[in-house]
């Protein structure tokens, strides 16, 4: 993933940037799947896609090793600079990022196997897979971002969070109701509860590689004084 | 008309609880400045108009791919390209404010204010003391023995070589080992009270331990000295400078803070260059 357009004089470190860019590339590919499947097998209540899920998270936790063991290698072995040192650092974090979103969609599934039948508004079901939905969305984006090095892109997606932040809420509400309403709900609304804070935090996590993306493409970080002043100039 | 003129001005004092800019704490001296330099070998044109302001007690790296005119403008500093028959240094230079190219200035006197340390150890074939003591002796800067004797040892100490000379103070210098002697080539460049080094690849030669300890050094020497490195060691120009400027085909392409050159550079010769891809 040269960024100046030029090859290392050195093919094989060009060769390894671009086997790191590609297995973050693949890590984000499963991380996604899991997540779809982890809200699948909740919705749905389907047990056998949430052992799927919960046994493909071992090989999203394998992809993060290795890519940090690629990423330490060639720190140790190139002395990389730049642009250069900074794919390799963010891909580490980038990495990190991932896993935990594999996590969560773990943690979905999980929860998904401890419980029983609930009849719920089908306005709730709609609400996870919309927040679903977005979330994965920001991750897809995040990724895109990081992937072409889109400072615009990565900024949109941290300017999106609110909007996961706002159905988080508007979720936890809506459970608040159902735990009141009848108190037979409140196992299973507790955990709905941790798997609707769960999609929130995978939107933290996008939110995450977008500032990632954002420092790979410029060498800044992406504080909140940017993104402020990113918000105003779209306003004018 | 001057009094409404004044009126409109914002006030030039700031208020004392302003905030501090740190800019303001930061910004070092400037020791040498350095504008349109061009150095002509002959025909050849080796350097196209350089500029470049080098501040006092910092670390300076030249960095750029051989034959670029990073050791050529450092020779110009103290300018050893007098000696260099054909050799044509145009534009200015100056140190502190002082042309060092003007008619009347004392070249010898300039190589003692800039003094130099070059890519392969070249120590005098003489004792440790005198290698030391020879630039002291020639400006007569010791009024007595014992003066003498305190620079040697002082400048030996700068130099982070007298604990392990002390005992053979009269040996040759020939005779210590490759690191030793580019430190006694250093101590021998600080014997005669210079405000400037040059240092013209100064680890090329040694060891890695060797570079340690020369690093180190050169760490130790800039909070009193203005220093200036050429280096063919992207690494070593991050680890020991705190600006670097980078140099193709006789040309200043790009200056600033080491740290913003290593992780950030602005023109794209130089990530090329620092990333070791080819354009």
């Amino acid at each position: 993933m040269p960024n100046t357009g030029a090859e290392h004089i050195v093919t094989a470190y060009s060769e390894e940037l671009l086997s790191l860019a590609q297995s973050i590339a693949e890590m984000g590919g499963l991380v996604e799947v899991a997540v779809e499947n982890g809200t699948r097998a909740l919705i749905k209540l389907d047990r056998e896609l949430a052992d799927v899920t919960i046994i493909a998270d071992q090989r999203i936790d394998d992809m993060q090793r290795r890519i940090d063991e690629m990423a330490v290698s060639m720190i140790a072995r190139r002395q990389p600079m730049a642009s250069d040192l900074r794919a390799i650092i963010t891909a580490i974090h980038v990495a990190g990022d991932l896993e935990r979103i594999g996590d969560m969609a773990k943690q979905l599934a999980r929860r998904s196997l401890k419980i029983e039948g609930i009849n719920l508004q089908p306005t709730f079901y709609n609400g996870v897979k919309n927040m679903t939905a977005l979330v994965l969305r920001q991750v897809k984006d995040a990724l895109d971002a990081y992937g072409n090095r889109d400072a615009a892109a990565a900024i949109e997606v941290c300017n999106h969070d609110d909007e996961v932040d706002a159905m988080h809420t508007s979720l936890f509400r809506e459970l608040l109701t159902y735990m009141m309403e009848d108190p037979r709900n409140i196992t299973t609304c507790t955990h709905l509860l941790f798997c609707a804070k769960n999609l929130e935090r995978v939107g933290d996590h996008a939110t995450n590689i977008a500032e990632r993306a954002y420092y790979l493409a410029t060498g800044k970080q992406l504080t909140p004084e940017v993104q402020e002043l990113q918000r105003q100039q779209i306003k004018i | 008309m001057d009094l409404l003129a004044n009126k409109t001005k914002p006030p030039v004092t700031k208020p004392l609880n302003a905030p501090l800019d740190p800019l303001d704490m930061l910004e070092p001296n400037i020791r040498l400045t350095a504008r349109d330099v061009t150095v002509h070998y002959g025909a050849k044109q080796a350097l196209h108009g350089i500029s470049i302001d080098i501040p006092d007690r910092a670390v300076t790296a030249f960095i750029g791919p051989s034959g670029c005119g990073k050791s050529t403008f450092l020779r110009c500093i103290n300018r050893m390209n007098d000696t260099i028959e054909g050799a044509k240094v145009g534009g200015r230079i100056e140190l502190d404010g002082q042309d060092i190219y003007a008619p009347d200035l004392d070249v010898v006197e300039l190589r003692a204010r800039v003094g130099m340390v070059f890519q392969k150890p070249n120590p005098f074939p003489k004792s440790i003391y005198d290698n030391v003591a020879y630039g002291p002796r020639i400006h007569g800067l010791a009024r007595s023995k014992a003066d003498l004797d305190e620079i040697v040892v002082s400048s030996l100490r700068k130099a982070g070589l007298f604990e392990e000379v002390k005992d053979r103070l009269n040996e040759p210098g020939t005779g210590l080992s490759g690191g030793q002697q580019q430190r006694l080539c250093i101590a021998r460049a600080i014997a005669v009270g210079p405000e400037v080094i040059l240092m013209d690849e100064p680890c090329s030669a040694l060891d890695p331990i060797a570079t340690a300890i020369i690093e180190e050094l050169i760490d130790e020497l800039r909070t009193n000295y203005t220093i200036v490195i050429v280096t063919h060691s992207m690494q070593q120009a991050a680890r020991v400078s705190q600006k670097t400027a980078f140099f193709h085909l006789g040309n200043l392409i790009e200056q600033g803070d080491t740290e913003e050159i290593f992780t950030n550079p602005v023109n794209k010769q130089t990530q090329d260059y620092i990333m070791g891809r080819i354009g």
